[in-house]
């Protein structure tokens, strides 16, 4: 440890000059930051004293999608779609029970915990609860140094100055390094997890939910600093959450999940603009729209019952129970993730603002779906 | 509850009587005069409403949005007296002010007197559905019991208003879901079911306290769909409190903003969604990702955070985070509270400065960015 700890040190001031716009300039800007295929992790249920299996949790059930250097991927989805926990696969805080995480193009599936930590000073995370995830003990100083502690690395010009820096860069001030998370409100706190996460100067960053338990102001004003500090050091980010106003004002791309699948995946314009599956387009017309007048004219889809429990989903498309537009083929095959446009994937039978992806319909990469794909 | 046959007697005649006997001018059927709710603590007087004004009339929705500790939810537990429900609560709390209902004063009634009209001409619908049902009863009897309370009826018959209640608030198979425990029910339902509750005495007036927060969206627009429907069929008042302006804008009639324990604004929801006349108005609406909108552009937070309730700015309570606070002279707005000011069309809001200076910002400086 103590050689890549001497490496690290080196590394880290040479990062700082390049870091900004780097990686989308480098050869391998097409190469995907990370790189997820056919991703699963079910949760067993045990039964009786010999902890047998009698069925599992089916939390992601096979999902496929890549994050790009210096972009921000939106995941979003109801309670208990599955977003949480491929938040925590890809940053390896869970070990997925199927398919493969590559990050910088190496594998990190299955990876031990001693082999995953040179990983984990390029991948951090933001959790949503800015009162849980601060140890109540500890010192802000105590918390934001503790990558550096586990890493071993020793910044230019030491911790203290580092921590102080870092507790600047997002927005507090360089004096509250001796205080405790209880001296500070929710927004303040969840800029110490923010200053923590960037600590090692990660290039992927995992948010998850990382505004919804702030009020609507200082909402805002953590928006903003992530946007700020995403232009500033080059980050990456992936954002999970449920509020589809803060999805659409932060990503670049969308994914939308349902029962731990992925059910769309395109550009922020085109999902909002034109969404495809009809889960997306419920999903948006749900949304409350801050705005009176629009109230009378709005069409809204009222999709009918609770989504479907992830032990026992639903067979072929997961959504077909709560949608409208179901037909017989979609309770006997599963959609599968297609592009039916440039970069708008979608796994429908019959999807919203596009022909049917019936063989004739010459949809791009539609091989192997309709009623006959099996 | 030993004397609710004498209650019922009551209710019957309730809506008329209590009309005529006031004798004045018609009274709007809840209004709030000069409410303080302030809480005694070790670490001091927590002022969580520190002088509060509406009125709402009956088949109308009131919306009464603010940020956490902004006295939203202190307001609608004094409304239903939940402050003053038990001794202990009473010794901690000094309330004031008037809360007239429907010809009745709240505040200072007896707190049993408060407890008859509670659940029978008042009822809240509470944010966590699974906290506020009891884990060990069925959602039947807890339905039963909230009718049987308020009405001299057997067993049987609360039984089948509250399969009756269930059915319309749209659970599936009621008459065997009566009997299922909260813990069998999705989130969703337990809202339906906790609404159930609420309305199976035909309440007049409904509160309900961040009803949606703790629901999917697809979900949400269930709930508020039901609410609304519900409303008009029973015409009763409804005050929904969140801090969602999209959803006020889904429900509310009127809007009340509150910021450190008082209204900074109220008025027609339009209005105050379209000319919003106080600088935190503009905030709240600056600060809100849109879904309707492609919005590139950052967002315009609030600076700061919300004030202490213990030591409440002096003045304006929202000047240290305004932008605009040395717009007035002489630094009113560091000793003056602002009282609330009519703007016109029944919208008033709270802010030292001049009305054509708020207008003037918020039509160049404000509006277009958002």
């Amino acid at each position: 440890m103590t050689e890549t700890t001497d490496d690290q040190n080196k590394k880290i001031p040479l990062q700082k000059g390049t870091s900004a716009k780097a990686p989308a300039d480098t050869p391998s800007a097409a190469e995907p930051l990370l790189r997820v295929r056919g991703l699963v992790r079910h949760f067993p249920i045990t039964k009786g004293l010999l902890k047998r299996q009698v069925g599992a949790v089916q939390a992601v059930d096979g999902i496929d999608f890549d994050v790009r250097p210096g972009e921000t991927l939106g995941v979003v989805g109801e309670s208990g779609c599955g977003k949480s926990t491929m938040g925590r696969l890809i940053t390896r805080l869970d070990e997925p029970t199927g398919g493969s995480v590559e990050f910088q193009g190496q594998d990190i599936t299955h990876l031990s915990q001693g082999r995953l930590r040179p990983m984990r000073r390029d991948v951090q995370m933001i959790f949503q609860d800015p009162y849980g995830s601060l140890n109540p003990r500890h010192t802000i100083g105590g918390i934001v140094s503790t990558p550096f502690r586990l890493q071993g690395v020793e910044p230019e010009g030491g911790v203290k100055k580092e921590v102080q820096r870092l507790l600047e860069l997002v927005g507090l001030s360089p004096e509250h390094y001796n205080r405790y998370p209880h001296e500070f409100s929710g927004g303040q706190r969840q800029r110490i997890g923010i200053a923590r996460a960037l600590a090692l100067k990660p290039k992927l960053v995992v948010a998850d939910e990382p505004v919804s338990a702030l009020d609507v102001s200082i909402q805002a004003q953590v928006v903003n600093l992530m946007d700020d500090l995403q232009e500033e050091l080059g980050l990456t980010y992936v954002i999970i959450a449920h509020d589809l106003s803060v999805i659409r004002h932060v990503s670049d791309r969308i994914a939308v999940m349902y029962l731990g699948k992925i059910v769309e995946l395109a550009d922020r314009k085109a999902l909002y603009e034109s969404p495809m599956h009809p889960y997306t387009k419920a999903l948006l017309s749900a949304v409350p729209v801050p705005d009176p007048k629009r109230r009378t004219q709005r069409d809204r889809i009222l999709l009918k019952g609770d989504v479907p429990s992830p032990i026992n989903p639903p067979s072929g498309c997961r959504f077909r129970t709560r949608c409208w537009k179901a037909t017989e083929v979609c309770a006997t095959t599963e959609p599968p993730l297609v592009a039916l446009r440039t970069g708008h994937q979608v796994a429908c039978h019959h999807p919203e603002n596009a022909a049917d992806p019936a063989p004739a319909a010459g949809a791009p990469g539609g091989a192997g779906q309709g009623p006959t794909g099996k | 509850m030993t004397d609710s046959s004498e209650d019922k007697t009551e209710t019957a005649a309730a809506g008329s009587a209590a009309a005529t006997t006031t004798g004045k001018a018609p009274e709007p059927f809840l209004q709030v005069r000069d409410l303080k709710v302030h809480f005694r603590t070790d670490d001091g007087l927590v002022k969580s409403v520190d002088g509060l004004n509406f009125s709402l009339e009956k088949g109308k929705t009131l919306g009464i949005v603010g940020e956490s500790g902004s006295g939203k939810s202190v307001t609608s537990l004094a409304v239903m007296g939940l402050h003053r429900a038990s001794r202990q609560q009473r010794s901690k709390v000094d309330m004031s002010g008037e809360i007239w209902l429907d010809g009745k004063e709240l505040v200072s009634a007896d707190p049993d007197e408060v407890r008859r009209l509670r659940g029978r001409e008042m009822a809240m619908i509470f944010q966590d559905p699974l906290s506020a049902l009891h884990p060990f009863y069925s959602v039947g009897n807890q339905i039963v019991e909230a009718y049987r309370v308020h009405n001299d009826v057997d067993k049987k018959t609360a039984r089948k208003r509250a399969i009756e209640m269930l059915d319309r608030v749209g659970i599936p198979q009621p008459d065997k879901r009566v009997d299922d425990h909260p813990h069998q029910f999705s989130g969703g339902m337990r809202q339906r079911a906790m609404i159930a509750m609420a309305l199976v005495n035909n309440p007049e007036l409904l509160i309900a306290d961040e009803p949606t927060t703790a629901l999917d969206v697809t979900v949400q627009a269930q709930i508020l769909d039901l609410i609304r429907d519900l409303q008009k069929e029973f015409g009763s008042a409804v005050i929904i409190i969140t801090h969602d302006l999209g959803v006020v804008a889904e429900l509310a009639d009127d809007l009340l903003v509150m910021y450190g324990g008082r209204c900074v604004e109220r008025g027609p929801a339009e209005k105050v969604f379209y000319e919003p006349q106080h600088p935190y108005t503009w905030g709240l609406l600056g600060s809100m990702p849109r879904i309707d909108r492609d919005q590139t552009d950052r967002l315009i937070p609030v600076k700061g955070s919300p004030p202490s309730l213990i030591n409440v700015p002096s003045g304006c309570a929202f000047n240290p985070r305004c932008p605009y606070a040395d717009v007035p002279k002489d630094n009113l707005t560091r000793t003056v509270r602002p009282e609330l000011r009519e703007a016109g069309g029944g919208h008033s809001s709270a802010c030292h400065m001049s009305q054509e200076e708020r207008e003037r910002i918020w039509t160049e400086e404000i509006a277009p960015k958002l």
